[in-house]
């Protein structure tokens, strides 16, 4: 994984609460056994009129002019704003996939579902948790249209506009991980004595959880 | 000090190590695996020249695009055949049991670890699905996780977790007659809201969750990520170990006698804390209907659409705004009045024999109406459909009018042939009713299976009580 940087980006405000991963990336897409590609995908149904399938050219398709993404003024962002219990639904990481293909690094809202949450730590993608009314005063500036970005600091926990600083709550392991790019498994496996040892105990303890028809 | 709640004791016994933030390696006794979400974290292991840590953990199966008529046929769709193909070949180059699409055990993944006994009380379970909340009614502590977490538990056999929250729902006295487990948790999503257990393990306890049977525990746990809860569990008693007694992978003889003395202690200790409560008066539960497109959306069946004119918080003033509209409904309709166009028995919720039984009750002697172009009944796995065969549901429901198909997750996500044309409603036993879920611009209402079959046989919503004989 990338180490995660300090950047600048521009803010694509997205003015719905409860977003799930079935409207970020619908399920034909997810036949797919590779990681990349959702990208062009990314919230699907809102974003073309037409119905989409895997292997089309999404070139070709019919974008709906009234959704954000599709807006001239919020191309190349790579901030989303979102509302409550953003990304709520499925435990599909496709949805995290098409996020960071699309070109996302950060999405703010007030509140994460819990895997989704997780799931972002996973793929470089940051979710920062602001109170609603920062938000409410985030999607004032950006529903402007007038090119509106924040830098994101996660080394100093802060989102910072021209003129305001939001500061944000990280657990210090996720964020040391990210910073640093680190990859979990090669960590975990940085304890496998102590793995073995729990098991040679659960091995007494609860021997029918490891026997198998 | 106070006394333990079941997940502190299901957390406790599964610490590896904990840092000082309180990030504990958490150690996995069960790994359920299915197509969709486990091919990158198989290519990951591959890349890493890395192996899978403990084989036996693994129980595979494909089904969320499996067909579920013709299957002799095989896999028409070939993006989905290579998906299917990709899950047999990791299994086989793994070493890891699978059930394979042929094998009378397939079917959906949260039906088959229970019905196999591969989902034991006092376990950790996860799988690459939020549904995975669905094994913790048997006492387990089960987790839905993502596709990198599929490849860290294959790699290691741990999780990365944090604590969560202890929150108790508590479902008290006893529902009425034609009120089920379904209505029982969408009755609990409409008081809590899908972010209200956000954070929480929930433990589902009181007379009326006592009173269940698994199947109807099944239902109410697997819906605990509609509420928000990653996990979502309910405590051993004489109910979990008789549904376990002589399943395959349950232990057996001695070992069965010590595991047994061991699960007693699976329930929360009586002077255990809780972060949440919430109570709920089983009788003042009726039969639910969604008719939005989240699971909170949901109201009693003698009810009428919502009025968004009437909320007084814009943000969901504008949320009952685009679900009626996406919905096609107007404020003040009554439920009852709604019509369908297709009706589908089936999903990880709702399609163990308890909820074909209860669909095949209405159903029986009755026709599916005219007005209705589909109604399906996908049993869960090929051994619940074996056992509804036996019993003679399937000739019921078939002289009703209904299909009678090969087990899936079919319609609930729609990832096969089986899906809602645009603009088209459905009464659906799943758990889901998000925009396109059943397919693009679908409508779902979720319900009961024997609100489905009410459905089915009348043309539209109806109190399944008005239908009793
Ligand atoms: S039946 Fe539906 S909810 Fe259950 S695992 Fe399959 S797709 Fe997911």
């Amino acid at each position: 994984m990338q180490p995660f940087s300090r950047f600048t980006g521009l803010v694509i405000p997205l003015d719905r609460a409860n977003v799930d991963t079935d409207a970020i990336i619908p399920k034909q897409y997810l036949k797919s056994i590779k990681r990349t590609g959702f990208g062009p995908n990314l919230f699907d149904d809102w974003r073309y009129l037409d119905p989409g399938e895997p292997g089309m050219d999404h070139g070709k398709r019919r974008p709906n002019p009234d959704f954000v993404l599709n807006r001239p003024e919020y191309q190349g962002g790579e901030i989303l704003l979102g509302r409550e219990n953003f990304g709520c639904g499925s435990s599909r990481e496709h949805a995290v996939w098409a996020l960071t293909d699309y070109g996302i690094r950060a999405v703010i809202a007030p509140s994460f579902a819990d895997i989704f949450f997780n799931n972002s730590f996973k793929n470089g993608l940051l979710p920062i948790v602001l109170a609603e009314d920062e938000i409410d005063t985030l999607f004032e500036r950006a529903n402007r249209g007038d090119g509106f970005k924040l830098e994101v600091d996660l080394e100093a926990q802060e989102v910072r506009s021209d003129d305001a600083i939001y500061h944000f709550e990280i657990d210090p392991f996720r964020k040391y991980c990210l910073l640093e790019g680190l990859d979990d498994i090669a960590l975990t496996l940085q304890h496998a004595d102590e793995i073995r040892a729990y098991e040679a105990r659960r091995k007494v303890e609860a021997p029918w959880l490891f026997t198998h028809p | 000090m106070a006394g333990k709640t079941l997940y502190d004791k299901l957390w406790d016994s599964h610490v590896v190590r904990e840092e000082d933030d309180g990030t504990a390696l958490l150690y996995i006794d069960r790994h359920l695996v299915h197509e969709v979400t486990s091919p990158q974290a198989f290519e990951g292991l591959r890349l890493a020249g890395r192996d899978v840590w403990n084989r036996d953990s693994v129980l595979a199966v494909p089904d969320h695009n499996v067909p579920t008529t013709n299957r002799d046929a095989g896999i028409s769709d070939p993006v989905a055949k290579i998906q299917i193909e990709t899950l047999d070949r990791n299994c086989r180059d793994f070493g890891l049991t699978e059930f394979t699409m042929d094998d009378i055990r397939q079917g959906i993944v949260h039906v088959i670890g229970p019905e196999q006994g591969a989902t034991l009380p006092g376990m950790t379970v996860v799988c690459g699905d939020s549904h995975t909340s669905t094994h913790g009614a048997f006492g387990a502590l089960a987790h839905g996780i993502g596709t990198s977490e599929v490849e860290h538990v294959l790699a290691t056999q741990c999780l990365l977790q944090k604590k969560m929250k202890n929150m108790l729902i508590s479902v008290d006295g006893q529902v009425g007659p034609g009120v089920t487990a379904k209505d029982i948790v969408l009755a609990i999503i409409a008081e809590i809201g899908t972010a209200g257990g956000t954070g929480c393990a929930i433990e589902f306890g009181g007379d009326a969750i006592r009173a269940l049977s698994m199947e109807g525990r099944m239902t109410v746990c697997n819906m605990a990520i509609e509420a928000g809860a990653r996990a979502g569990m309910v405590a051993v008693d004489q109910t979990t170990i008789d549904y376990l007694e002589g399943r395959p992978w349950a232990p057996k003889r001695e070992m069965w006698e010590r595991a047994v003395v061991q699960w007693r202690d699976l329930v929360s200790d009586p002077d255990a804390e809780f972060d949440k409560i919430v109570r709920i008066d089983a009788a003042a539960i009726e039969p639910q209907v969604t008719w939005g497109t989240s699971p909170e959306m949901v109201l009693p069946v003698s009810a009428s659409i919502p009025d968004p004119e009437r909320e007084s918080d814009p943000v969901r003033a504008d949320g009952i705004r685009r679900a009626l509209d996406y919905m096609g409904l107007e404020p003040g309709q009554a439920i009852a009045e709604i019509a369908v166009d297709k009706v589908f028995i089936g999903s990880c919720t709702n399609s163990r024999i308890e909820d074909l039984r209860a669909a095949a009750e209405v159903a029986k002697g009755r026709k599916v109406a005219d007005s209705v172009k589909l109604a399906m009944v996908v049993p869960g796995s090929g051994l619940v459909k074996r056992q509804a065969e036996e019993e003679g549901l399937d000739r019921i429901f078939r002289e009703a009018g209904f299909e009678w198909r090969d087990p899936g997750c079919s319609m609930c996500l729609a990832m096969n042939a089986d899906r809602l044309e645009p603009g088209e409603r459905c009464a659906s036993t799943s758990n889901r009713n998000f925009e396109g879920r059943q397919g693009q611009g679908g409508r779902t209402h979720l319900v009961s299976p024997a609100m489905a079959a009410a459905a089915a046989v009348t043309g539209h919503f109806v109190d399944v009580r008005e239908l009793a004989r």
